[in-house]
């Protein structure tokens, strides 16, 4: 139905493309397109009205655009009232001022009104010079607060990565769309009205206790700090600061083309050697890669996508093809909770940045000859579902987690900060070995359509034994919701399905369940564009460029690796003929490899 | 894995509700006021199954829940008082009244006595504003009440 609506409003669309009319903004004779919002053509033109509530990823068709907040209002001449720019379709001769005396009044009361229920807690607020309530409050130049009414309070909720503070919410309502157009989670909605309404969860429960997958994509929308990440630099310092402890940092794969943003750079800046030569200025004992994990993470997955299909070449029906991607832990959330009766579908390999942990605390430990209790093991990733990820039970031997901490892109400049390190002079240096050295195929991980082009380098040349010779598979990448390609195993076409947000995954794993997709493999990412687009990474206040430019610069690194293949990277060769023996074997199936479980809500019949 | 329990009938009579409006996520609110008529008033479990059923979030059915004064997750009294807080009501005093109830049957507004003989409710206008301030027991009406009234109306139902 959603689909059915979709295509309507594109017809009318089509309809009304190119149909152009004359409108005047301050001052200004416009020609604009007809069915095109006030906000949008004065944007075009280089004005810039204020928002506050609106929420746009132009790339992946995302609008939040409930009109509510106000602050977005325009005077239109005729009109008895002040439009909200957003939520008002331009009209042939309309003459608009985005910044009469009029508006300018009004806009500033509203903002006054906003900030009378909002806490004056930006000294110590995460949030504060990222806040868009903030700048705005500073771009009209309030000074003082004439309101004094009631504030609302509420509980605040502490999840194992997401903290919800509800008294700073604004209603902007961006949280709600996200959680429910974009990922189709349904963890949020606003509940209440008037001046008790608020977005909550299902009986203003416990985020733990909704079927929230923690991939944090509110936080990213968030306007204020209503929403952010559980902290946790304290306890990575503290670790550092324990003589006892060897403290091994590792880092994902979209965090270096996305750090140097916090530091000024143009986004897409490729910082991989500055970012390692931070974390060892920090005090990291070991200065790793997640990459070199990924790389580990396509041998066994690679391996076990080519035991399913030559199994079920072999005739055997019970085989369960697509294999789905596992790398992703808001994805598995997700499943988890949606797709009780698939839980036998996707790959069994942890995630990347698990397997780097099963690998420090029992290889490497091994090797430097200490206990797995007094190595402690930090991630570095643009994900806030990592931080619940690395909790899971199944992670644990005797209570000691594989990862100890796992923090996120803007958790790390804030260290960067706190240590007073000049990032842009800062020189590069190189990870440590043998754990940090890495393919292209590993870096791709961080864009959407990457794992699979990964798995693909490599799962063709051993299903074919022949040499790859063209190790870039366009037709795998894009920033579209939805993709899918054939590629040709010397003969054998294998379907390829690639999904980036959940809604997207919804729709390919609805058609998978009824049997209707003839897929070998699946990727689904939660976040738009991949892990680049990360609910831990720089903030990107909707403006979807920067997605695009760390997408760019993911492929960029990637062309610029003198290896490419997973299967060729020595030290992942090293560590099969060292210690695992094959992909799949038996010391890989007990390490890097987990299962799922059905965390559904059930009806049960009163006994 | 989170559970629910509900006895056989009840979940029955939701899904036999939610299909007679063809499970469509539209007419969550229709079912809400189906099942509300069923079972008197909605909690969480209900909810639950209705969001199932009509394959909406159960975040979704809550806010629906809460935004409309008619729906109540807390089971009505035997004797269900409404005090109109309709502007004509409210100007000849509602309010006195409506603190005269909440002090008398010591509970709040939009709940219900231990005993789960009245609840507490309040509504906007019913219409008869030339007895305001005017409150509902059950169908009943009484216009033109005081605070000094209010222990006696309360007392004829005790």
């Amino acid at each position: 139905m959603q689909l059915a609506y979709a295509n309507y409003l594109l017809t009318i669309k089509e309809k009304t493309e190119m149909e152009m009319i004359n409108i005047i903004i301050d001052n200004k004779p416009v020609k604009a397109e007809k069915g095109q919002t006030i906000l949008k053509v004065a944007r075009e033109i280089g004005i810039d009205i204020p928002t506050l509530c609106y929420y746009e990823l132009d790339g992946v068709n995302l609008e939040n655009r409930p009109g509510g907040c106000r602050v977005c209002v325009v005077e239109i001449e005729g009109r008895r009232n002040l439009a909200p720019a957003c939520a008002t379709e331009v009209m042939e001769g309309m003459n608009i001022k985005t910044h009469s005396l009029r508006v300018v009044n009004a806009r500033r009361t509203v903002v006054e009104l906003i900030l009378s229920d909002h806490p004056a807690d930006c000294l110590v607020c995460s949030k504060s010079g990222k806040c868009e309530l903030q700048s705005l409050a500073q771009r009209l130049g309030i000074r003082e607060i004439p309101y004094q009414g009631a504030q609302s309070t509420y509980r605040k909720d502490m999840s194992p990565a997401i903290i919800r503070d509800i008294d700073k919410c604004i209603m902007c309502r961006r949280c709600e769309t996200v959680c429910n157009v974009w990922q189709t989670v349904g963890a949020l909605s606003a509940i209440n009205r008037g001046f008790e309404a608020v977005v909550a969860t299902a009986y203003e429960q416990d985020l733990v206790k909704s079927p929230c997958t923690y991939c944090g994509q509110c936080i990213a929308a968030c306007p204020v700090g209503a929403l952010s990440e559980v902290d946790q630099t304290r306890q990575v310092i503290t670790a550092i600061s324990d003589p006892t402890k060897t403290v091994i940092v590792q880092t994902a794969p979209a965090v270096r083309v996305a750090l140097g943003e916090e530091f000024g750079m143009e986004p897409g800046t490729i910082v991989t050697g500055k970012m390692a030569a931070v974390l060892r200025t920090i005090g990291f004992d070991y200065v790793f890669d997640t990459d070199f994990a990924a790389d580990l993470t396509i041998m066994e997955e690679g391996t076990e996508l080519l035991n399913r299909i030559s199994k079920f070449m072999a005739g055997d029906k019970t085989v369960k093809l697509p294999i789905l991607t596992s790398c992703c832990p808001g994805w598995v959330n997700f499943f988890e909770y949606n797709y009780p009766d698939m839980l036998d579908v996707p790959s069994t390999a942890k995630s990347p940045m698990q397997m780097f942990g099963a690998v420090a605390k029992n290889y490497w430990a091994d090797k430097l000859g200490i206990k797995r209790e007094d190595m402690v093991v930090v991630s570095i990733m643009p994900c806030v579902a990592k931080k619940f990820e690395c909790q899971r039970d199944e992670f644990k031997v005797d209570g000691n987690p594989d990862v100890d901490f796992a923090l996120t892109t803007r958790e790390l400049a804030e260290l960067v900060r706190q240590f007073n390190i000049d990032f842009n002079a800062i020189e590069e240096q190189d990870f440590d070995q043998p754990l940090g050295e890495s393919t292209g195929a590993a870096v791709i991980f961080g864009a959407t359509g990457g794992v699979i082009e990964a798995a693909t380098r490599t799962a063709y040349e051993l299903f074919t034994g022949k040499k790859l010779e063209k190790v870039d598979f366009t037709e795998l990448r894009g920033l579209e919701g939805i993709r899918s390609a054939t590629v040709d195993f010397n003969g054998t076409p294998i379907n390829i399905g690639i999904a980036h947000g959940l809604a997207n995954a919804r729709q390919l794993l609805d058609q998978v369940r009824e049997g209707k997709t003839n897929f070998h493999a699946i990727e689904v990412m939660a976040c738009p564009g991949g892990c680049i687009g990360g609910a831990g990474q720089p903030f990107h206040h909707g403006d979807f460029d920067i997605i695009r430019k760390r997408h760019a610069a993911i492929y960029r690194e990637d062309a610029g690796k003198p290896i490419r293949k997973s299967h060729e990277n020595p030290f992942i060769q090293a560590l099969y003929k060292d210690w695992l023996g094959e992909p799949c074997g038996e010391l890989s199936h007990h390490l890097l490899h987990t299962h799922y479980f059905d965390k559904s809500k059930h009806i049960e019949i009163e006994g | 894995m989170a559970k629910i329990k509900l006895s056989e009938d009840k979940i029955n009579k939701i899904k036999e509700i939610c299909s007679s409006f063809g499970n469509k996520p539209s007419e969550v609110i229709n079912v809400l006021h189906k099942v509300q008529g069923e079972f008197g008033y909605l909690p969480a479990e209900l909810q639950d199954v209705i969001a199932q059923e009509m394959k909406v979030s159960a975040a979704h059915v809550y806010g629906i829940v809460t935004f409309y004064s008619f729906f109540t997750m807390t089971p009505k009294g035997e004797h269900p008082i409404s005090v109109c807080m309709g502007t004509a009501c409210y100007v000849r005093g509602a309010e006195k009244v409506l603190d005269e109830f909440k002090r008398e049957l010591k509970i709040g507004v939009g709940e219900t006595t231990p005993d789960g003989k009245f609840s507490l409710n309040c509504l906007r206008c019913v219409g008869a504003c030339g007895l305001a301030p005017v409150v509902l027991i059950g169908d009943k009406v009484y216009g033109r009440l005081t605070p000094d009234g209010v222990k006696d109306i309360i007392n004829e139902y005790r």
